[in-house]
């Protein structure tokens, strides 16, 4: 088991190295950009002025250093907890980061805790119910919230409360250390949303796999011992429907990100995934690499963590 | 001689094996025929397109902003007057093509990398499950974000870089296909009778892995229009005024529609009735294709089928 962690953790130290060595090639090979962004914009506001100095502003971002040189320094850096400075207005990625980090991680727990809280309990009715009208029901939602895209319900939220009542979320951004009522207000509808999304996938997968396993063996066991109801579901059925549920949940931690991405957008709340596309639709590649290296940091620990719970899940694993 | 009587059997069998597909998902799939009429309906509407629009995508007419649905406009019109029913039907495009070109490029990418992988093995296997890693290890959407911000959003980045990620993202189902295929005794004979690499691939592992191939195909389409319309929803689409069902909903029109409830109503319905569709559809290529490629449901589908069997014999 050790080995195995140790093997684990070994190899992602390449496929990180090797995610930012791209991202930061694919800048390379498509520069210019920005640069071109800059002129644009200078020369746009301020008529008649000369056209900027392009190789001095390509020295000023550090454009002109060789590959492996600038690679290394945004390498070094991120490992120390300086992600560098932005393009246009030369604040530090790391602090405008850690001011937006909190917000999204909000966004994607509350998210996250709606999904399992609707998933679970509707997933284990409508296996142990199985073609009841209930269960119909509940599989005709969650094929529609599989193919309902995210941004169109977060859209329709947004457009008919305010055509019908004249509802609308608050327009200033409130940290739930200041009001945690107001900032409830602020979460709640895109998190739902983005619950209800990530829900329709899990409950059929919960559910396909706890009907394969109330026909097991050992549960007809366990019935015939005169184990109650819960005991039965709970000890026997649920623990072993939900290695396939956990690599779900794991998949779903792309989807959290992906979704706050829109929800953010739509609902103008100023986390991480409103960052990245202002960063994104300025061409400030500081923000871009060091985001998508810190995106992918997460995802990686959780695909290890994820490995790792199959094993506390199985022990069939554990000893092997 | 062997060649002879190997493909005498098989021709037939072939021409039997589409018809049989097709039989089969009328009769067993009514969900999955569905997704194909609606597949269908979107060809027909997006290829002939300049001939079913009543009007002008593109050309604005300012005199009829934001009318409500009626004969003349079915699903009402926009800030400049365009028709949204036109524009709906013309945006089939955009999701049919790019979905349609980067579920093809899934599986070109997915079949490289899972024979290199899967055949090849050793050294190579380990590079390239690195790159399947880091597609795993981050979201699609921030990936393919950042390669379209950067590369620019026209038709053939955005299908490129769908179709690349999509691709890598597929590779383990063709390499663990691969790797039990490589271990049959007929592919060991090929090699022992002097069969060249391309030979054993052409003729021994392609026709194994083809149902595989098909399968990630259909499986992807949906993801593939839907990715395409969240880039487009976000301003990464191909720009206007090509009309796209995700930037008909993107910030430019969500301005509109407190005005006009059916800007806001028709792209996002369309988008899911089409992902629906395509999602049955996918679904049921599989289930008839490879049934065991359905994970947990595939085993209930075999514990169904074991206890329907016992039912009957007692």
């Amino acid at each position: 088991m050790q080995n195995y962690i140790i093997r684990r953790v070994l190899l992602l130290i390449p496929t990180f190295l090797l995610l930012t060595i791209m991202v930061f090639l694919i800048i390379r090979l498509m520069p210019g950009s920005v640069i071109d962004l800059m002129v644009i914009q200078r020369s746009g506001q301020q008529v008649g002025q000369d056209v900027m100095d392009v190789d001095a502003l390509r020295k000023i971002m550090g454009l002109d250093k060789p590959f492996f040189v600038s690679y290394w320094d945004w390498l070094s850096g991120y490992l120390t907890g300086d992600m560098g400075k932005s393009y246009w207005t030369y604040r530090s990625v790391t602090t405008d980061v850690l001011e937006r980090l909190p917000v999204t991680v909000e966004l994607g727990i509350l998210a996250f805790v709606i999904a399992q809280i609707i998933a679970i309990p509707v997933g284990i009715l409508a296996a142990i119910r199985q073609d009841s009208i209930g269960d119909y029901v509940v599989r005709s939602i969650a094929i529609i919230g599989v193919a309902m895209p995210a941004f169109w319900l977060g859209t329709m939220v947004m457009v008919f409360p305010s055509i019908w009542w004249g509802w609308a979320p608050p327009e200033r951004f409130i940290p739930i250390t200041e009001n945690f009522g107001l900032n409830m207000q602020q979460f709640l509808i895109p998190a739902i949303i983005m619950g209800f999304g990530m829900a329709g996938l899990e409950i059929r997968m919960l559910r396909t796999t706890m009907l394969d396993v109330l026909r097991q063996d050992y549960v007809r066991t366990a019935w015939s011992k005169g184990l109650r109801e819960r005991t039965v579901l709970i000890r026997h059925v649920f623990r072993n429907a939900a290695i396939p549920v956990v690599t779900i949940i794991s998949g779903q931690i792309g989807v959290v990100i992906g979704g706050a991405v829109i929800m953010e957008q739509i609902f103008n709340i100023p986390g991480m995934g409103r960052l990245f596309l202002e960063a994104i639709f300025s061409r400030d590649y500081p923000y871009i690499v060091s985001m998508n290296a810190l995106f992918s940091t997460v995802g990686l620990v959780i695909i290890l963590l994820t490995d790792l719970s199959y094993a506390w899940l199985d022990p069939r694993i554990r000893y092997s | 001689m062997t060649e002879t009587t190997v493909k005498t059997p098989a021709t037939p069998k072939k021409h039997s094996l589409f018809a049989d597909f097709f039989k089969r998902l009328v009769k067993e799939k009514p969900l999955g025929t569905l997704g194909a009429l609606i597949l269908i309906v979107m060809l027909i509407a997006a290829v002939g397109a300049n001939f079913i629009a009543p009007y002008d995508p593109v050309e604005s007419a300012l005199k009829d902003r934001l009318a409500p649905p009626s004969i003349q406009h079915l699903m009402g019109t926009d800030n400049l007057g365009r028709d949204q029913f036109t524009r709906i039907i013309y945006g089939a495009r955009i999701s049919l093509y790019i979905g349609l070109g980067a579920s093809l490029l899934n599986v070109v990418v997915a079949t490289l990398l899972g024979l290199i992988s899967g055949y090849v093995g050793g050294l190579l296997d380990l590079f390239v499950q690195r790159f399947v890693d880091l597609a795993l290890s981050i979201p699609s959407l921030i990936i393919l974000i950042t390669l379209v911000g950067i590369i620019g959003s026209g038709w053939w980045q955005i299908t490129l870089v769908m179709g690349i990620n999509g691709g890598i993202l597929w590779t383990r189902v063709v390499r663990s296909a691969v790797i039990s295929i490589k271990s049959n005794v007929y592919l060991e004979s090929a090699r022992a009778i002097g069969g060249t690499l391309w030979q054993i691939i052409f003729r021994h592992i392609f026709p194994n892995i083809m149902p595989i191939m098909v399968i990630i195909f259909s499986v992807s389409i949906a993801g593939n229009i839907m990715a395409e319309a969240g880039l487009s929803f976000l301003g990464l689409g191909v720009p206007p005024p090509t009309p796209s069902w995700g930037g008909m909903l993107s910030a430019e029109g969500r301005r509109w529609m407190y005005e006009a409830w059916w800007l806001a109503i028709f792209p996002g319905l369309v988008l899911t009735i089409v992902v629906y569709g395509v999602n049955m559809w996918g679904d049921a290529v599989r289930d008839i294709l490879d049934p065991r490629l359905r994970g947990g449901i595939g085993r209930y589908g075999a514990a169904v089928k074991r206890q329907q069997l016992g039912e009957k014999t007692s």
